[in-house]
């Protein structure tokens, strides 16, 4: 068994393929539209419900996330020979809530305010299906710079979806973008939508964002 | 009828296949066979024999059931315009004259929107435009305030139509009723303007009489510490309206509310056109009515507050229950489809609304969350019941 994988290893090493080669960079772009973790996927919604009622938070949550996986895809892929595959999940979890106690104490350090309104969703990062899928379904098998660039990919598909619904529940909800007051400022008397604000608006917005994305990449349901 | 007919024989190759506006066939189609009874037949092969009642019947039957409650709503908008500023000697006219200005621009942006939506869907999609839309266009305005600002009917009709029903497929294909998608929109995102003591138009600058309070039978209801029933009765006597809130006057519909829901007996009466007419299930109809009064009579006799010990006849003359039950609870699409699932359905619609009244202080109203929850387990009603009739004819079966 053990000559088996060495052999493999051996042949992976010859290609010797640069970082930035074209199934790399894939690796950024895919999970951007054709395998977006939230609208695609559908991992992470919790979070993307919770945090997505002001652009701020939902800036920081997205960067948080995305640092966090791809730290730890970066480190579970270091280890992933090592790792007995009967203890896994626990080891990936502790290498996981390291990443995001880090993240948490930097935020609590230095962005306090957003800190509060984020409350529990950093600390859930932990349990975010998006981390573990990609720890599982990535970085146990393959090396540790196409690991990196996958977490980096997966992060930036889950924080556009963040961004995008963050954006229209903001600017329809409140009537600001990052905080800033946009219909006042043109001077229009605005009266913000309590729907976008609650969850169950974040939920119709992903739903829409769902809805453009198929018709663009001409999903059809198969029966 | 005749120079109808020439312009759109003039203009029909643009829409057929080759012509310039091929891609609007559908709303071109739409508009002729609005007009005239289109020429076409069954083809050689299949059904010939075909029923009369086709969707535009069907639909145009619930909008006919639905007039006695929009003619007596728009004037009770007025009744209650003056009634509020303490003009008591108001004529007819004038209050059906308030009425008509209120709701006319309502019953327009809603059909305005809606319909325009559906030929947008329709060109885009490539499909006939369909007829469900000439309901729904109808049961919005009745069931918003008489002063709900005009830009939020347009906004929650393009959602209602928008999300509850295309998103899912066009007529037909919805999870839940369209017209209270609308209203349950305006509710959640605009709260200010649908709940609380709008019920009343007022115009600009008119001075209410002194005493007067805009409060529903529900919220006072609900508000009670002692008899509630008491409450009820004494309610308007402040300002010389007495006995507004009487059990008659709530059950003719006397009394402010959304604009066609007021009156139990027009909503009677529309119930009875649609049973007549085989449109309507009376049994999801009367189970409503009847989930209602026995969770109201349950209550009665646990009596946790004050307002669970009102009479249980009572809830069926308050608020939009009525309607909902006559109206939105029989929607074809949306409510069960087995005749066993419509009884649970009903019942199950008349027992949430009564809980949701007297248990939840943030809702005074329970039917259109009651309807909107239930449409949503309607599949699964069917679904045991489908279940149950296969298990007892597979113990019948000698296999």
């Amino acid at each position: 068994m053990s000559t088996a994988t060495v052999e493999k290893e051996v042949v992976k090493v010859k290609k010797a393929e640069p970082l930035f080669s074209k199934k790399n960079k894939k690796l950024i772009t895919n999970p951007l539209d054709i395998d977006n973790p939230i609208t695609v996927q559908v991992l992470g919604v919790c979070s993307a419900l919770a945090v997505t009622t002001q652009m701020k938070p939902a800036f920081v949550m997205a960067l948080a996330l995305t640092v966090v996986t791809a730290s730890s895809n970066g480190i579970i892929s270091l280890l992933r020979n090592t790792i007995p595959s009967r203890i896994r999940i626990i080891v990936q979890l502790a290498i996981v809530s390291l990443w995001v106690i880090m993240v948490d104490q930097l935020l609590k350090a230095y962005v306090y305010e957003i800190w509060k309104q984020l409350s529990v969703f950093v600390g859930l990062i932990i349990t975010n299906c998006i981390v573990m899928g990609r720890l599982e379904a990535f970085a146990m098998g393959n090396k540790p710079g196409p690991s990196v660039l996958d977490g980096l990919g997966n992060g930036f598909g889950y924080g556009m979806i963040l961004l995008i619904v963050a954006f229209f529940r903001e600017l329809f909800g409140g009537g600001s973008i990052f905080g800033f007051k946009v219909f006042e400022a043109m001077g229009i008397h605005y009266q913000g939508n309590g729907l976008l604000l609650l969850p169950a608006g974040a939920c119709i917005v992903v739903g829409i964002v769902i809805w453009i994305q198929r018709s663009m990449n001409g999903y059809r349901e198969t029966h | 009828m005749k120079f109808l007919r020439k312009q759109l024989d003039g203009i029909e190759h643009n829409f057929e296949k080759g012509g310039k506006w091929e891609k609007y066939y559908f709303a071109y189609e739409a508009f002729a066979t609005f007009l005239f009874v289109p020429n076409k037949t069954t083809a050689d092969k299949g059904v010939q024999i075909r029923d009369a009642i086709d969707m535009k019947r069907l639909m145009m039957t619930v909008v006919i059931a639905m007039l006695p409650c929009l003619l007596f709503g728009m004037w009770n908008v007025g009744h209650q315009h003056f009634l509020a500023q303490g003009m008591f000697e108001a004529t007819m006219s004038e209050k059906l004259w308030i009425g008509t200005i209120k709701v006319v621009p309502i019953i327009a942006v809603s059909y305005i929107v809606g319909l325009g939506i559906e030929f947008l869907f329709a060109t885009l999609r490539r499909h006939p435009v369909n007829e469900g839309f000439l309901v729904t266009g109808m049961l919005i305005p009745l069931v918003m305030p008489a002063d709900i600002p005009l830009w939020q009917v347009a906004i929650a009709t393009a959602f209602a139509v928008i999300i509850g029903k295309e998103a899912f497929g066009g007529t037909g294909m919805n999870v839940v009723n369209v017209a209270l998608t609308a209203r349950a929109f305006l509710y959640f995102a605009y709260p200010t303007d649908i709940s609380g003591e709008v019920w009343t138009y007022l115009g600009d600058g008119a001075k209410t009489v002194a005493g007067y309070s805009g409060a529903t039978p529900l919220s006072v209801a609900s508000g009670s510490v002692g008899s509630s029933v008491a409450d009820l009765n004494s309610f308007g006597s402040s300002w010389g309206a007495d006995g507004l809130y009487s059990f008659s006057n709530m059950f003719f519909g006397f009394i402010p509310g959304s604009v066609g829901e007021t009156s139990t007996l027009m909503c009677l009466l529309g119930g009875a056109i649609l049973i007549i007419t085989g449109v309507g299930s009376w049994k999801i109809i009367f189970s409503v009515f009847a989930g209602a009064f026995g969770m109201g009579l349950l209550l009665n006799m646990l009596g946790t507050n004050p307002f669970s010990q009102m009479p249980a006849h009572y809830h069926l003359v308050m608020g939009g229950l009525a309607f909902g039950a006559v109206f939105m609870a029989t929607d074809p699409v949306t409510a069960t489809h087995t005749e066993t699932g419509k009884w649970f359905y009903g019942a199950l619609i008349g027992m949430f609304t009564v809980l949701i009244r007297s248990f939840n202080p943030a809702y005074p109203e329970g039917i259109m969350l009651a309807i909107l929850l239930m449409n949503v387990f309607a599949p699964l009603i069917d679904y045991f019941v489908v279940n149950a009739n296969k298990k007892r004819r597979l113990q019948r079966a000698t296999v």
